[in-house]
């Protein structure tokens, strides 16, 4: 399935990302052009180099002209991608794509999500007109189901299960604490994220990722015209994007302690970026914690633990900051925010910061190769991107 | 010689103890429980439910005719037995018809689907439902309670021959709901027991027996609809009945359930009849029905169903007032902050019909995996277009996993939901109801059961959900 992808082909050599979280008095307009004139800053160019831009929102606008529009892109390409939860991801991909290909020198990709002005808890997508049988479970419910199954497949009692979970929250507030563009800056002791109110049995509030606004961009360019922008620029190492076919909503196999997509999604990138031991080879990873049990499974899914030792490696510090391999060292969507388009450059933009030393207290020792990963839709169905970088290219 | 092929009958699963409404009120209390609606069944769905009981055994596709018979249904303009007919997977080519406006409609129903055999319009099913609503705090909150039942009119393999009949009609004010009302109304008790009740009744009964030349002795049961149990008594016993042959107006276990009361009440009078019992009921509204039954011998190998005496069996009556207030929409909450439902659409309903109502999933030809909904390309091996229609309605079912919703929108918070895996194949993620939340587990059996997801925009949307075996 696997295609020979870009390796070392394209590279970034500029990102902008706001402070995520409730921004009253910020629109979506607003956002985008923070967003993008940081990252057109950081490379030390003007609107006038970038020659076609990917734009990714979930729901916030539709096509490119909400974009071009308050940026005042002076009709040029602009293409409007829309993933669920791997918008962000995706816009960035096919950017990077259009770059390899030769048909641009530079490009950005901008990802961007008003959540807060609908008035709404949690995520809201309005489904296209159907017959009425959709089930309406809310996000939370429908990741709620891998807990229990998890728990039971590898014998944690639920209250073991419950505080497994509620580390993942804790460490990725506790990371939070030290990002300045995070949501929520605050270390969460475990008793509060234990006893925090039922959302969908057994997740609480706080095992629920933040509903927040927020914008993040990226300028990429051919990797061997990556110097002329940037000092230190990241290389494109793989990019994968597997979208599953509902197999475990249908079929009685599907047991729900994994995401089937995750693990297609994440083999192929390892192929294409010559990953081939990704708990010793990663650096960092910056995963898709929607919800708690879903960063445990992804864990998993994506070859860091053993199937079924995910969780002893949580209680073991093993993704902690100090830990062996950090995963979601700027917070996570936890705590870091999720405005959906956003989201999967955020990921990058954090693997930017920490590949060039910028990463402050929370900063890693030397990291060299950094995956990036989003899950959008239900783990029995949902597209899942994988993208790994790297501080150097070949 | 035509008669009752079959019966079914449906009790939902929540009864409120009419004490419920005296805690909340401070008004004295009648005895029993009243049966009570979830909020997500309506006179549609309760009459799919009697009508897959009393098809038990028997197969849809036989029947022509399909009446429905309600004063409770969901529109005053389109047909609701359309709805039934497709969830039932009751052939395109049947006859159906709603009656309603009238606490006589089941028996108006069950007398013209008996002309219908008669004039050779072939088997006949008739589902009779109800849902009332009597306005807080008056007596008929008190009284009424929901149910229904159904009945396959036929030829062959008859249970109980219909032995004659007497109508009659009387322009009378007893009860009424107006066309923008919102709950029954009625006049002062005395006058219609009095004018209405006893004498039209009394009457039509007595005329029948007399045609038949029938004792009030010879009748194992009498039938009788009552506005409740003091004058059904009443009436009975200076009629000529003992107390012995009274049947049980279920008014301790289920409420006055209106059109569907006396068909109800007949269903539980077959269930404990033998053959050769007289089994004569009557019905009221603007006059009276009397139809006058006898059990045959084929009544002892119908096969086993749950009927009213299984329905009762399996309840819950812990529900509060506060509670039956909201599933009837009489105390407006504030919605949940998420978005309201959006209405379903038509075409796609259309559409999709065979899958929303009858419940058919596919069964892939190449490897024999079933899978709900249908697919083009099998979801196990991918083969393209080598399917066929699969039914799912009654295919027993276990909880693989679940949840409970606290967020997403839904008329009785926390929502349920599963995923239902199906004895020989196929699973889906489905909504759960009249499901006790402590008791769910993995595991658990569940049944199919059709019900009213949400009104929006005017439009009652009904599709299946699971729910604990009953």
């Amino acid at each position: 399935m696997s295609g020979k992808g870009i390796k070392d082909k394209v590279a970034i050599v500029g990102m902008g990302c706001i402070k995520f979280g409730e921004h009253w008095n910020k629109s979506l307009d607003d956002m985008m052009v923070e967003a993008a004139y940081e990252a057109l800053g950081s490379a030390g160019v003007t609107p006038d180099d970038v020659q076609a831009y990917w734009f990714g929102t979930c729901n916030s606008g539709y096509c490119g002209i909400t974009l071009s529009v308050p940026l005042k892109i002076q009709n040029k390409p602009v293409t409007r991608v829309e993933n669920f939860c791997a918008t962000g991801t995706d816009a960035f991909r096919n950017a990077c794509y259009a770059v390899a290909s030769g048909a641009y020198d530079m490009v950005m990709a901008i990802g961007a999500e008003k959540l807060k002005d609908s008035g709404y808890s949690g995520l809201v997508i309005i489904p296209p007109a159907d017959d009425g049988t959709r089930p309406n479970y809310s996000a939370p419910a429908a990741f709620s189901l891998l807990a229990p199954a998890y728990f039971k497949k590898y014998g944690l009692d639920p209250k073991k299960g419950k505080e497994v979970l509620a580390r993942i929250a804790w460490k990725n507030h506790k990371n939070g604490a030290l990002n300045p563009k995070a949501q929520f800056r605050q270390e969460v002791p475990m008793e509060k994220i234990l006893k925090s109110p039922m959302v969908a049995a057994p997740l609480g509030i706080m095992d629920c990722s933040g509903v927040a606004d927020g914008a993040a961009a990226a300028i990429i360019v051919r990797a061997e015209d990556a110097h002329k922008y940037s000092k230190s620029p990241i290389y494109v190492k793989g990019l994968s994007i597997a979208c599953g076919s509902g197999h475990g909503a249908m079929h009685q196999d599907y047991d729900f302690t994994t995401v089937r997509e995750t693990v297609h999604a994440s083999r192929d990138a390892y192929l294409q970026a010559g990953v081939t031991d990704p708990r010793k080879q990663i650096s960092m990873a910056e995963v898709h914690d929607c919800f708690t049990p879903t960063e445990l499974v992804i864990y998993e899914d994506l070859g860091f633990s053993q199937r079924g030792k995910g969780w002893e490696d949580v209680m073991n510090g093993v993704f902690d900051l100090d830990g062996e391999l950090p995963v979601n060292p700027d917070g996570g969507l936890k705590s870091f925010g999720h405005p959906i388009g956003a989201s999967g450059l955020r990921m990058l933009y954090e693997c930017w910061l920490q590949f060039r030393g910028e990463a402050g207290p929370r900063q890693l020792k030397d990291p060299k190769l950094g995956l990036t990963h989003n899950l959008g839709g239900f783990p029995w169905e949902c597209v899942c991107s994988v993208c790994i970088v790297g501080k150097e290219k070949g | 010689m035509v008669g009752i092929v079959s019966f079914g009958a449906y009790v939902p699963f929540n009864r409120m103890d009419r004490k419920r409404i005296g805690e909340a009120t401070g008004d004295p209390t009648a005895p029993g429980e009243k049966a009570v609606a979830n909020y997500d069944e309506d006179s549609v769905s309760m009459a799919v439910e009697a009508s897959m009981d009393c098809l038990t055994g028997l197969s849809a596709s036989d029947v022509r005719n399909l009446y429905f018979a309600s004063t409770t249904a969901p529109y005053r303009e389109k047909q609701s037995v359309s709805t039934i007919a497709a969830a039932l997977d009751i052939p395109m080519e049947a006859r159906a018809m709603d009656f309603t406006g009238s606490l006589r409609a089941g028996s108006g129903a069950l007398l013209a689907g008996f002309d219908a055999v008669k004039a050779g319009a072939g088997p006949v099913l008739v589902a009779c439902s109800d849902c009332r609503l009597g306005a807080p705090q008056s007596q008929w909150e008190q009284i009424f309670g929901d149910g229904a039942a159904a009945f396959l009119l036929g030829e062959d393999g008859i249970i109980a021959s219909l032995e004659g009949s007497k109508s009659s009609v009387a322009e009378i004010y007893s009860q009424w709901t107006p066309d923008k009302g919102d709950h029954v109304m009625s006049w002062e008790e005395r006058f219609y027991i009095t004018q209405g009740y006893n004498r039209f009744v009394g009457g039509t009964v007595k005329a029948l027996l007399e045609e038949k030349g029938l004792a009030p002795g010879d009748i194992a049961k009498i039938v009788l609809y009552g506005p409740n149990p003091r004058y059904q008594m009443a009436l009975a016993q200076s009629m000529g009945f003992s107390i012995a042959q009274i049947q049980d107006t279920l008014f301790l276990t289920v409420g006055l359930s209106g059109a569907s009361n006396v068909p109800m009440m007949l269903a539980a009078a077959l269930e404990e009849a033998k053959p050769g019992d007289y089994i004569l009921a009557a019905t009221f509204g603007e006059g009276c029905d009397a139809l006058l039954f006898r059990a045959t011998d084929a009544l002892g190998s119908l096969p086993p169903r749950r009927g009213i005496s299984g329905f009762l069996k399996s309840g819950k009556n812990t529900m509060r007032y506060n509670t039956y207030l909201k599933w009837r929409q009489l105390l407006v909450t504030e919605p949940p902050r998420r978005p309201d439902p959006t209405r379903p659409s038509a075409p796609a309903m259309f559409r999709e019909r065979r899958k929303k109502y009858a419940f058919y999933g596919s069964r892939c030809l190449a490897c024999g995996t079933p899978q709900f909904p249908p697919q083009r390309i099998c979801v196990h091996c991918q083969a393209k277009d080598n399917m066929e229609e699969y039914s799912f309605v009654k295919k027993p079912a276990v909880v693989a996993t679940y949840t409970v919703d606290y967020l997403t929108f839904s008329q009785d918070p926390p929502a349920v939901f599963a995923v239902v895996d199906f004895e020989g194949g196929g699973r889906m993620i489905c909504e759960m109801t009249d499901c006790d939340i402590s008791k769910i587990d993995i595991g658990m059996e569940v049944e199919m059961s059709f019900r009213r997801l949400f009104e929006a925009g005017g439009i009652s949307n009904y599709f299946w959900k699971a729910r604990p075996k009953r």
